[in-house]
Protein backbone atom coordinates (compact mmCIF):
# COMPACT_ATOMS: atom_id res chain seq x y z
CA UNK A 1 0.00 0.00 0.00
CA UNK A 2 1.54 3.46 -1.19
CA UNK A 3 1.55 6.02 1.19
CA UNK A 4 -1.91 8.38 1.00
CA UNK A 5 -0.66 11.49 -0.39
CA UNK A 6 -2.09 13.94 2.05
CA UNK A 7 0.45 12.15 4.33
CA UNK A 8 3.32 12.79 2.24
CA UNK A 9 2.59 16.31 1.40
CA UNK A 10 2.47 16.89 5.50
CA UNK A 11 5.23 15.06 6.47
CA UNK A 12 7.38 17.56 5.69
CA UNK A 13 9.42 15.76 3.04
CA UNK A 14 10.35 16.91 -0.80
CA UNK A 15 7.18 15.50 -2.87
CA UNK A 16 7.59 14.30 -6.10
CA UNK A 17 4.73 13.69 -8.36
CA UNK A 18 4.81 13.07 -12.32
CA UNK A 19 1.85 12.94 -14.79
CA UNK A 20 1.16 9.74 -16.53
CA UNK A 21 -1.10 10.50 -20.13
CA UNK A 22 -3.87 7.62 -20.85
CA UNK A 23 -4.36 6.32 -24.23
CA UNK A 24 -5.83 7.70 -26.88
CA UNK A 25 -7.79 4.17 -27.34
CA UNK A 26 -8.52 0.89 -24.97
CA UNK A 27 -4.94 -0.49 -25.79
CA UNK A 28 -3.61 0.13 -21.60
CA UNK A 29 -0.32 -1.77 -22.20
CA UNK A 30 2.25 1.29 -22.61
CA UNK A 31 0.21 3.08 -19.64
CA UNK A 32 0.24 -0.08 -17.97
CA UNK A 33 4.24 -0.14 -18.13
CA UNK A 34 4.82 3.33 -17.24
CA UNK A 35 2.53 3.09 -14.08
CA UNK A 36 4.60 -0.08 -13.07
CA UNK A 37 7.69 2.01 -13.84
CA UNK A 38 7.22 5.03 -11.91
CA UNK A 39 4.55 3.73 -9.08
CA UNK A 40 7.08 3.05 -6.31
CA UNK A 41 9.48 6.47 -7.38
CA UNK A 42 7.65 8.90 -6.89
CA UNK A 43 4.47 10.15 -4.01
CA UNK A 44 1.80 10.32 -6.58
CA UNK A 45 0.85 10.11 -10.04
CA UNK A 46 -1.18 12.24 -11.61
CA UNK A 47 -3.39 10.99 -14.26
CA UNK A 48 -4.39 13.72 -17.07
CA UNK A 49 -8.21 14.85 -18.18
CA UNK A 50 -8.46 14.62 -22.04
CA UNK A 51 -5.38 17.24 -21.76
CA UNK A 52 -5.48 19.93 -24.41
CA UNK A 53 -8.92 18.85 -25.10
CA UNK A 54 -8.15 16.03 -27.07
CA UNK A 55 -10.37 12.62 -26.41
CA UNK A 56 -8.35 10.20 -24.62
CA UNK A 57 -8.73 7.13 -22.34
CA UNK A 58 -10.78 8.70 -18.63
CA UNK A 59 -8.32 9.63 -16.06
CA UNK A 60 -11.00 7.90 -13.90
CA UNK A 61 -10.11 5.03 -15.64
CA UNK A 62 -6.64 5.40 -15.02
CA UNK A 63 -6.77 6.27 -11.89
CA UNK A 64 -8.43 3.36 -11.05
CA UNK A 65 -5.87 1.26 -13.00
CA UNK A 66 -3.10 3.07 -10.97
CA UNK A 67 -4.55 1.53 -7.98
CA UNK A 68 -4.99 -1.31 -9.03
CA UNK A 69 -1.19 -1.66 -9.79
CA UNK A 70 -0.41 -0.57 -6.46
CA UNK A 71 0.59 3.22 -7.01
CA UNK A 72 -1.15 6.64 -5.35
CA UNK A 73 -3.03 7.95 -7.95
CA UNK A 74 -3.90 11.97 -8.54
CA UNK A 75 -7.36 12.58 -10.65
CA UNK A 76 -6.90 15.24 -12.47
CA UNK A 77 -10.64 17.17 -13.45
CA UNK A 78 -11.62 19.77 -15.79
CA UNK A 79 -14.86 21.76 -15.51
CA UNK A 80 -14.62 21.94 -19.93
CA UNK A 81 -16.50 18.11 -20.81
CA UNK A 82 -18.43 17.86 -17.56
CA UNK A 83 -21.21 20.04 -16.21
CA UNK A 84 -21.73 20.35 -11.86
CA UNK A 85 -24.01 17.07 -11.76
CA UNK A 86 -21.65 15.24 -13.56
CA UNK A 87 -18.54 16.59 -12.19
CA UNK A 88 -20.27 15.52 -8.35
CA UNK A 89 -21.07 11.68 -9.36
CA UNK A 90 -17.71 11.38 -10.54
CA UNK A 91 -16.36 13.03 -7.18
CA UNK A 92 -18.48 10.46 -5.48
CA UNK A 93 -17.21 7.42 -7.46
CA UNK A 94 -13.72 7.82 -7.23
CA UNK A 95 -13.84 8.49 -3.25
CA UNK A 96 -15.68 5.16 -3.41
CA UNK A 97 -12.69 3.61 -5.28
CA UNK A 98 -10.28 4.86 -3.15
CA UNK A 99 -9.23 7.55 -5.21
CA UNK A 100 -8.59 10.37 -2.90
CA UNK A 101 -6.07 13.12 -4.20
CA UNK A 102 -7.65 15.33 -7.03
CA UNK A 103 -6.05 18.16 -9.00
CA UNK A 104 -9.01 20.80 -9.60
CA UNK A 105 -8.62 22.63 -13.06
CA UNK A 106 -10.71 24.75 -15.03
CA UNK A 107 -9.84 22.85 -18.53
CA UNK A 108 -8.08 23.90 -21.96
CA UNK A 109 -10.66 25.85 -24.73
CA UNK A 110 -11.94 22.92 -26.74
CA UNK A 111 -10.62 25.25 -30.10
CA UNK A 112 -7.07 23.91 -28.62
CA UNK A 113 -8.10 20.01 -29.05
CA UNK A 114 -8.98 17.38 -31.33
CA UNK A 115 -12.66 17.69 -31.89
CA UNK A 116 -13.36 21.26 -32.20
CA UNK A 117 -16.42 21.39 -32.82
CA UNK A 118 -17.72 19.96 -29.43
CA UNK A 119 -19.69 22.20 -26.45
CA UNK A 120 -17.60 23.42 -24.34
CA UNK A 121 -18.80 23.12 -20.76
CA UNK A 122 -17.76 25.42 -17.96
CA UNK A 123 -20.67 24.71 -15.71
CA UNK A 124 -18.19 25.97 -12.99
CA UNK A 125 -14.38 26.29 -12.68
CA UNK A 126 -11.34 24.92 -11.12
CA UNK A 127 -12.04 27.35 -7.86
CA UNK A 128 -15.77 26.39 -7.82
CA UNK A 129 -14.73 22.58 -8.78
CA UNK A 130 -12.79 23.03 -4.92
CA UNK A 131 -15.82 24.37 -3.41
CA UNK A 132 -17.57 21.62 -4.70
CA UNK A 133 -14.99 19.07 -3.00
CA UNK A 134 -15.34 21.07 0.28
CA UNK A 135 -19.19 21.02 -0.06
CA UNK A 136 -19.69 17.05 -0.55
CA UNK A 137 -17.68 16.63 2.27
CA UNK A 138 -19.23 18.58 4.70
CA UNK A 139 -22.39 15.56 3.52
CA UNK A 140 -24.54 18.21 1.17
CA UNK A 141 -24.09 18.87 -2.75
CA UNK A 142 -23.91 21.82 -4.70
CA UNK A 143 -27.81 21.76 -4.38
CA UNK A 144 -27.60 21.51 -0.64
CA UNK A 145 -29.23 18.03 -0.43
CA UNK A 146 -27.97 15.39 2.17
CA UNK A 147 -25.85 12.70 1.22
CA UNK A 148 -25.86 9.43 2.28
CA UNK A 149 -22.24 9.21 2.79
CA UNK A 150 -19.59 11.60 2.49
CA UNK A 151 -16.22 11.33 0.84
CA UNK A 152 -13.10 13.20 1.89
CA UNK A 153 -10.49 14.37 -0.93
CA UNK A 154 -6.84 15.94 -0.49
CA UNK A 155 -7.71 18.80 -3.15
CA UNK A 156 -5.22 20.86 -4.87
CA UNK A 157 -4.80 23.19 -7.75
CA UNK A 158 -2.71 24.65 -10.14
CA UNK A 159 -1.28 27.87 -10.83
CA UNK A 160 0.94 29.59 -13.14
CA UNK A 161 3.66 31.33 -11.87
CA UNK A 162 5.29 33.17 -14.77
CA UNK A 163 1.67 34.36 -16.10
CA UNK A 164 1.86 37.75 -17.79
CA UNK A 165 0.16 39.66 -16.32
CA UNK A 166 0.93 37.89 -12.77
CA UNK A 167 -1.50 39.89 -10.83
CA UNK A 168 -4.88 38.44 -11.43
CA UNK A 169 -3.07 35.14 -11.26
CA UNK A 170 -1.97 35.56 -7.74
CA UNK A 171 -5.71 36.71 -6.84
CA UNK A 172 -7.08 33.39 -7.85
CA UNK A 173 -4.37 31.81 -6.35
CA UNK A 174 -5.14 33.23 -3.00
CA UNK A 175 -8.91 32.73 -3.50
CA UNK A 176 -7.66 28.67 -4.79
CA UNK A 177 -6.09 28.50 -0.71
CA UNK A 178 -9.06 30.04 0.49
CA UNK A 179 -11.13 27.55 -1.25
CA UNK A 180 -9.33 24.48 0.42
CA UNK A 181 -6.33 23.79 -1.77
CA UNK A 182 -3.71 21.53 -0.20
CA UNK A 183 -1.51 21.80 -2.77
CA UNK A 184 -0.52 23.40 -5.96
CA UNK A 185 1.20 21.96 -9.36
CA UNK A 186 2.24 24.53 -11.21
CA UNK A 187 2.63 25.33 -14.10
CA UNK A 188 5.97 24.58 -15.94
CA UNK A 189 8.80 27.11 -14.83
CA UNK A 190 12.19 27.38 -16.24
CA UNK A 191 13.32 30.42 -14.88
CA UNK A 192 14.66 29.64 -10.96
CA UNK A 193 14.72 33.80 -10.56
CA UNK A 194 10.98 33.75 -11.40
CA UNK A 195 10.48 30.97 -8.89
CA UNK A 196 11.78 32.54 -5.96
CA UNK A 197 9.70 35.89 -6.64
CA UNK A 198 6.82 33.53 -7.40
CA UNK A 199 7.78 31.78 -4.02
CA UNK A 200 8.45 34.83 -2.14
CA UNK A 201 4.54 36.21 -2.78
CA UNK A 202 3.45 32.61 -2.17
CA UNK A 203 5.13 31.09 0.76
CA UNK A 204 2.89 32.82 3.20
CA UNK A 205 -0.31 30.90 2.75
CA UNK A 206 -0.96 27.58 3.98
CA UNK A 207 -0.43 25.36 1.25
CA UNK A 208 2.15 22.80 -0.19
CA UNK A 209 3.88 24.42 -3.79
CA UNK A 210 5.05 22.43 -5.92
CA UNK A 211 7.09 22.94 -9.06
CA UNK A 212 6.47 22.30 -12.25
CA UNK A 213 9.15 20.08 -14.74
CA UNK A 214 7.94 20.05 -18.16
CA UNK A 215 10.69 17.73 -20.03
CA UNK A 216 12.91 19.61 -22.69
CA UNK A 217 13.27 17.33 -25.75
CA UNK A 218 14.64 19.97 -28.45
CA UNK A 219 15.42 23.37 -28.83
CA UNK A 220 12.66 23.34 -31.46
CA UNK A 221 9.89 22.64 -28.48
CA UNK A 222 11.73 25.07 -26.44
CA UNK A 223 10.95 27.62 -28.78
CA UNK A 224 7.47 26.16 -29.45
CA UNK A 225 6.67 26.83 -26.35
CA UNK A 226 7.77 30.34 -25.71
CA UNK A 227 5.70 30.97 -28.95
CA UNK A 228 2.48 29.08 -28.24
CA UNK A 229 2.00 27.84 -24.66
CA UNK A 230 0.72 30.31 -22.56
CA UNK A 231 2.62 31.05 -18.84
CA UNK A 232 5.65 28.88 -19.63
CA UNK A 233 9.15 31.23 -20.82
CA UNK A 234 12.32 29.48 -21.58
CA UNK A 235 15.67 31.28 -21.25
CA UNK A 236 17.69 32.15 -23.74
CA UNK A 237 20.47 30.52 -21.88
CA UNK A 238 18.30 26.96 -21.82
CA UNK A 239 17.42 27.13 -25.32
CA UNK A 240 21.47 27.29 -26.67
CA UNK A 241 22.16 24.61 -24.14
CA UNK A 242 19.85 22.53 -25.86
CA UNK A 243 20.40 23.30 -29.38
CA UNK A 244 24.52 22.56 -28.53
CA UNK A 245 23.39 19.04 -27.49
CA UNK A 246 25.34 16.80 -29.89
CA UNK A 247 23.32 15.16 -32.81
CA UNK A 248 20.80 12.55 -30.72
CA UNK A 249 21.63 13.69 -27.64
CA UNK A 250 18.97 16.38 -26.94
CA UNK A 251 16.70 14.23 -25.04
CA UNK A 252 19.61 13.39 -22.80
CA UNK A 253 20.50 17.01 -22.43
CA UNK A 254 16.63 17.97 -21.46
CA UNK A 255 16.66 15.04 -18.95
CA UNK A 256 19.88 16.68 -16.88
CA UNK A 257 18.18 20.56 -17.04
CA UNK A 258 15.07 18.66 -15.38
CA UNK A 259 17.23 16.93 -12.99
CA UNK A 260 19.58 19.91 -12.30
CA UNK A 261 16.33 22.23 -12.12
CA UNK A 262 14.54 20.04 -9.18
CA UNK A 263 18.16 19.41 -7.32
CA UNK A 264 18.35 23.15 -7.10
CA UNK A 265 14.82 23.97 -5.93
CA UNK A 266 15.18 20.62 -3.51
CA UNK A 267 18.82 22.00 -2.13
CA UNK A 268 17.24 25.77 -2.03
CA UNK A 269 14.12 24.86 -0.28
CA UNK A 270 12.40 26.78 -2.78
CA UNK A 271 8.91 24.16 -2.81
CA UNK A 272 7.84 21.81 -1.09
CA UNK A 273 8.50 19.69 -4.03
CA UNK A 274 7.97 19.40 -7.73
CA UNK A 275 5.49 18.03 -10.18
CA UNK A 276 7.29 16.15 -13.43
CA UNK A 277 5.41 16.47 -16.83
CA UNK A 278 7.59 14.25 -19.47
CA UNK A 279 5.30 14.47 -22.36
CA UNK A 280 5.05 11.31 -24.48
CA UNK A 281 8.04 10.39 -22.04
CA UNK A 282 7.31 9.21 -19.14
CA UNK A 283 10.27 6.22 -19.51
CA UNK A 284 12.65 9.36 -18.44
CA UNK A 285 10.77 10.19 -15.53
CA UNK A 286 13.50 7.50 -13.08
CA UNK A 287 16.19 9.00 -15.34
CA UNK A 288 15.21 12.90 -14.07
CA UNK A 289 15.60 11.81 -10.93
CA UNK A 290 18.27 10.03 -10.69
CA UNK A 291 19.82 13.10 -12.59
CA UNK A 292 18.29 15.06 -9.79
CA UNK A 293 20.16 12.88 -7.12
CA UNK A 294 16.69 11.28 -5.68
CA UNK B 1 -27.09 47.11 -31.56
CA UNK B 2 -26.79 45.29 -34.28
CA UNK B 3 -27.35 41.53 -35.49
CA UNK B 4 -24.06 40.52 -36.94
CA UNK B 5 -24.65 38.28 -39.69
CA UNK B 6 -22.24 36.64 -42.73
CA UNK B 7 -24.28 35.27 -46.03
CA UNK B 8 -24.43 31.49 -46.71
CA UNK B 9 -22.56 29.82 -49.22
CA UNK B 10 -24.42 29.76 -52.30
CA UNK B 11 -24.40 25.88 -52.15
CA UNK B 12 -25.74 25.73 -49.25
CA UNK B 13 -28.41 28.42 -50.39
CA UNK B 14 -29.48 26.18 -53.47
CA UNK B 15 -29.39 23.25 -51.81
CA UNK B 16 -32.07 24.60 -49.47
CA UNK B 17 -34.14 25.90 -52.67
CA UNK B 18 -33.64 22.33 -54.25
CA UNK B 19 -37.74 21.66 -54.23
CA UNK B 20 -38.54 25.38 -54.59
CA UNK B 21 -38.67 26.76 -58.90
CA UNK B 22 -39.74 30.15 -58.04
CA UNK B 23 -38.60 31.95 -55.05
CA UNK B 24 -39.45 35.43 -53.72
CA UNK B 25 -36.43 37.79 -51.80
CA UNK B 26 -36.67 38.82 -48.58
CA UNK B 27 -34.29 41.95 -47.60
CA UNK B 28 -33.73 43.96 -45.02
CA UNK B 29 -33.23 47.43 -44.25
CA UNK B 30 -31.06 47.27 -41.32
CA UNK B 31 -28.60 45.39 -39.74
CA UNK B 32 -27.92 43.08 -43.02
CA UNK B 33 -27.96 46.16 -44.82
CA UNK B 34 -25.29 48.11 -42.84
CA UNK B 35 -23.05 44.30 -43.34
CA UNK B 36 -24.01 44.16 -46.63
CA UNK B 37 -25.09 40.83 -46.12
CA UNK B 38 -28.75 41.47 -47.12
CA UNK B 39 -29.61 45.00 -48.11
CA UNK B 40 -30.94 45.91 -51.54
CA UNK B 41 -27.96 45.32 -53.32
CA UNK B 42 -27.12 41.70 -52.13
CA UNK B 43 -30.83 40.85 -52.50
CA UNK B 44 -30.56 41.83 -56.17
CA UNK B 45 -27.24 39.79 -56.92
CA UNK B 46 -28.59 37.02 -55.33
CA UNK B 47 -31.38 37.34 -57.54
CA UNK B 48 -29.14 37.30 -60.41
CA UNK B 49 -27.15 33.98 -59.32
CA UNK B 50 -30.36 31.86 -58.58
CA UNK B 51 -31.85 33.17 -62.51
CA UNK B 52 -28.79 32.19 -64.07
CA UNK B 53 -28.94 28.47 -61.67
CA UNK B 54 -32.34 28.21 -63.07
CA UNK B 55 -34.97 29.62 -60.50
CA UNK B 56 -37.56 31.47 -61.34
CA UNK B 57 -38.04 34.88 -59.18
CA UNK B 58 -41.22 35.55 -58.13
CA UNK B 59 -40.38 39.39 -57.14
CA UNK B 60 -38.41 40.77 -53.88
CA UNK B 61 -38.56 43.44 -51.55
CA UNK B 62 -36.61 45.10 -48.72
CA UNK B 63 -38.57 45.43 -45.53
CA UNK B 64 -37.05 48.41 -43.49
CA UNK B 65 -36.36 46.61 -40.29
CA UNK B 66 -37.72 42.43 -40.88
CA UNK B 67 -37.81 42.48 -37.27
CA UNK B 68 -40.87 44.64 -36.44
CA UNK B 69 -44.60 43.73 -36.18
CA UNK B 70 -44.18 46.24 -39.93
CA UNK B 71 -43.07 42.72 -41.33
CA UNK B 72 -46.44 41.32 -41.47
CA UNK B 73 -48.03 44.54 -43.33
CA UNK B 74 -44.77 44.04 -45.72
CA UNK B 75 -46.07 40.70 -46.57
CA UNK B 76 -49.40 41.04 -47.15
CA UNK B 77 -48.64 44.27 -49.65
CA UNK B 78 -46.96 41.66 -51.98
CA UNK B 79 -49.35 38.60 -51.61
CA UNK B 80 -50.43 37.75 -54.73
CA UNK B 81 -46.43 37.65 -55.63
CA UNK B 82 -45.63 35.73 -52.84
CA UNK B 83 -48.38 33.35 -53.44
CA UNK B 84 -46.60 32.90 -56.92
CA UNK B 85 -43.21 31.27 -55.28
CA UNK B 86 -43.18 28.36 -53.81
CA UNK B 87 -40.78 29.66 -51.04
CA UNK B 88 -39.27 32.95 -49.54
CA UNK B 89 -35.58 33.45 -49.37
CA UNK B 90 -34.72 35.98 -46.56
CA UNK B 91 -31.62 37.91 -46.13
CA UNK B 92 -32.26 39.55 -42.92
CA UNK B 93 -30.97 38.04 -39.47
CA UNK B 94 -32.76 35.12 -37.75
CA UNK B 95 -35.13 37.57 -36.48
CA UNK B 96 -36.44 38.57 -39.55
CA UNK B 97 -36.88 35.11 -40.70
CA UNK B 98 -38.44 34.00 -37.61
CA UNK B 99 -40.96 37.14 -38.27
CA UNK B 100 -41.43 36.03 -41.95
CA UNK B 101 -42.31 32.73 -40.80
CA UNK B 102 -44.35 33.44 -38.21
CA UNK B 103 -47.07 35.47 -41.04
CA UNK B 104 -46.32 34.17 -44.40
CA UNK B 105 -47.60 30.44 -44.56
CA UNK B 106 -44.87 29.81 -47.34
CA UNK B 107 -41.55 28.22 -46.10
CA UNK B 108 -39.42 30.48 -44.97
CA UNK B 109 -35.55 30.18 -45.95
CA UNK B 110 -31.94 31.90 -44.41
CA UNK B 111 -29.61 33.42 -46.45
CA UNK B 112 -27.60 34.83 -43.79
CA UNK B 113 -26.05 33.05 -40.91
CA UNK B 114 -26.76 35.36 -37.58
CA UNK B 115 -23.70 35.33 -35.60
CA UNK B 116 -24.56 37.73 -32.65
CA UNK B 117 -26.45 40.59 -31.16
CA UNK B 118 -23.10 43.29 -30.64
CA UNK B 119 -22.52 46.65 -30.68
CA UNK B 120 -20.28 48.88 -33.04
CA UNK B 121 -17.04 50.25 -33.09
CA UNK B 122 -16.09 51.74 -36.63
CA UNK B 123 -15.75 48.63 -38.73
CA UNK B 124 -16.18 46.39 -36.06
CA UNK B 125 -18.81 45.21 -34.24
CA UNK B 126 -18.37 42.57 -31.11
CA UNK B 127 -20.36 40.77 -29.12
CA UNK B 128 -20.60 42.15 -25.33
CA UNK B 129 -23.74 40.40 -23.50
CA UNK B 130 -25.35 37.11 -23.34
CA UNK B 131 -28.66 37.86 -21.97
CA UNK B 132 -27.52 36.02 -18.99
CA UNK B 133 -30.41 37.36 -16.64
CA UNK B 134 -28.00 38.07 -14.05
CA UNK B 135 -25.81 40.64 -14.97
CA UNK B 136 -22.27 40.78 -13.20
CA UNK B 137 -21.26 43.69 -14.54
CA UNK B 138 -21.16 45.81 -11.30
CA UNK B 139 -17.89 43.88 -10.26
CA UNK B 140 -16.35 43.71 -12.90
CA UNK B 141 -15.39 46.63 -14.12
CA UNK B 142 -18.22 46.92 -16.89
CA UNK B 143 -16.80 43.76 -19.37
CA UNK B 144 -19.06 41.25 -19.22
CA UNK B 145 -16.77 37.81 -18.25
CA UNK B 146 -19.90 35.68 -19.76
CA UNK B 147 -19.35 37.03 -22.97
CA UNK B 148 -15.79 38.17 -23.30
CA UNK B 149 -14.15 35.37 -21.58
CA UNK B 150 -14.81 32.46 -23.80
CA UNK B 151 -15.03 29.81 -20.68
CA UNK B 152 -17.49 32.13 -19.30
CA UNK B 153 -15.43 32.31 -16.10
CA UNK B 154 -16.85 33.98 -13.17
CA UNK B 155 -13.76 33.59 -10.29
CA UNK B 156 -11.05 34.79 -12.41
CA UNK B 157 -8.05 34.08 -15.43
CA UNK B 158 -7.53 30.53 -16.46
CA UNK B 159 -4.22 29.62 -17.35
CA UNK B 160 -4.56 30.13 -20.88
CA UNK B 161 -3.88 33.91 -20.65
CA UNK B 162 -0.88 34.58 -22.42
CA UNK B 163 0.83 37.91 -22.28
CA UNK B 164 -2.81 39.53 -21.60
CA UNK B 165 -4.21 37.71 -25.06
CA UNK B 166 -6.48 35.10 -24.75
CA UNK B 167 -6.17 31.20 -25.37
CA UNK B 168 -9.05 30.71 -27.48
CA UNK B 169 -8.52 33.50 -30.00
CA UNK B 170 -5.30 34.83 -29.45
CA UNK B 171 -6.28 38.47 -31.65
CA UNK B 172 -8.52 39.31 -28.78
CA UNK B 173 -7.75 40.41 -25.32
CA UNK B 174 -8.06 38.19 -22.18
CA UNK B 175 -11.18 39.60 -20.56
CA UNK B 176 -9.67 38.53 -17.08
CA UNK B 177 -6.36 40.93 -17.94
CA UNK B 178 -9.29 43.61 -18.90
CA UNK B 179 -10.69 43.09 -15.58
CA UNK B 180 -8.13 43.58 -13.96
CA UNK B 181 -6.40 46.49 -15.42
CA UNK B 182 -10.12 48.58 -15.34
CA UNK B 183 -10.64 47.67 -11.36
CA UNK B 184 -6.84 48.59 -10.55
CA UNK B 185 -7.39 51.91 -12.62
CA UNK B 186 -10.92 52.78 -10.75
CA UNK B 187 -9.22 51.11 -7.14
CA UNK B 188 -11.89 48.48 -7.01
CA UNK B 189 -9.59 45.67 -7.26
CA UNK B 190 -11.00 44.00 -3.50
CA UNK B 191 -14.28 43.32 -5.80
CA UNK B 192 -11.45 40.56 -7.26
CA UNK B 193 -11.13 38.57 -4.28
CA UNK B 194 -14.54 37.68 -3.36
CA UNK B 195 -15.45 33.79 -4.29
CA UNK B 196 -18.72 33.74 -6.33
CA UNK B 197 -21.11 31.15 -6.26
CA UNK B 198 -21.51 28.72 -9.44
CA UNK B 199 -23.56 30.59 -11.93
CA UNK B 200 -27.56 30.27 -12.23
CA UNK B 201 -27.82 28.53 -15.84
CA UNK B 202 -31.57 28.79 -15.20
CA UNK B 203 -32.18 32.63 -14.60
CA UNK B 204 -33.17 32.60 -17.69
CA UNK B 205 -35.25 29.79 -18.46
CA UNK B 206 -35.38 29.24 -22.63
CA UNK B 207 -36.91 30.43 -24.43
CA UNK B 208 -37.11 33.83 -22.70
CA UNK B 209 -40.23 35.40 -22.61
CA UNK B 210 -41.25 38.15 -20.33
CA UNK B 211 -45.11 39.71 -20.79
CA UNK B 212 -45.73 43.10 -19.72
CA UNK B 213 -49.17 44.04 -18.46
S1 LIG C 1 -23.36 39.55 -17.07
FE1 LIG C 1 -22.84 39.74 -19.22
S2 LIG C 1 -24.26 38.35 -20.27
FE2 LIG C 1 -25.10 38.70 -18.25
S3 LIG C 1 -26.50 40.42 -18.56
FE3 LIG C 1 -24.55 41.30 -17.85
S4 LIG C 1 -23.46 41.80 -19.75
FE4 LIG C 1 -25.14 40.41 -20.32
S1 LIG D 1 -7.49 33.50 -21.51
FE1 LIG D 1 -8.81 34.94 -20.39
S2 LIG D 1 -10.54 35.32 -21.74
FE2 LIG D 1 -9.49 33.54 -22.54
S3 LIG D 1 -10.55 31.78 -21.64
FE3 LIG D 1 -8.86 32.26 -20.25
S4 LIG D 1 -9.66 33.70 -18.75
FE4 LIG D 1 -11.15 33.60 -20.44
Amino acid sequence: MPTPFKEVLNSGKFVVTCEIAPPKGTNLEKVIHHIDLLKDKVDGLNATDNQGSSMRYPSLGLCLLIKERGGEPILQMTCRDRNRLALQSDLLFAYSRGINNVLCLTGDAITLGDHKQAKPVFDIDSLQLLRTIRTLESGKDLGGNDLDGAPKFCAGAIVTPEAQPIEPQMIKFRKKVRAGAEFFQTQAVYDIGNLRNFMQAARQYNTKIMAGIVLLTSAGMARFMNANVSGIFVPQALIDEMSKAEKGKALQKGIEIAGRMIKTIKDEKLCDGVHIMAINKEETVPDILAAAGL
Amino acid sequence: MISATEQKPLEEITQSLEKCKSVYLIGCGTCTTILHTGGKAEVLALKDKLEAAGKKIAGWMVIPTACDEITKYALESSEKEIQAADCLLVTSCAYGVQRVSQWADKPAIPAVNTLFIGKEDGDTYSEVCAQCGNCVLAWTGGICPITSCPKGLLEGPCGGTNKGKCEVDPTKDCAWTLIYKRLEQQGRLDLLEKEQPPRNYQAVVRPGRLITK
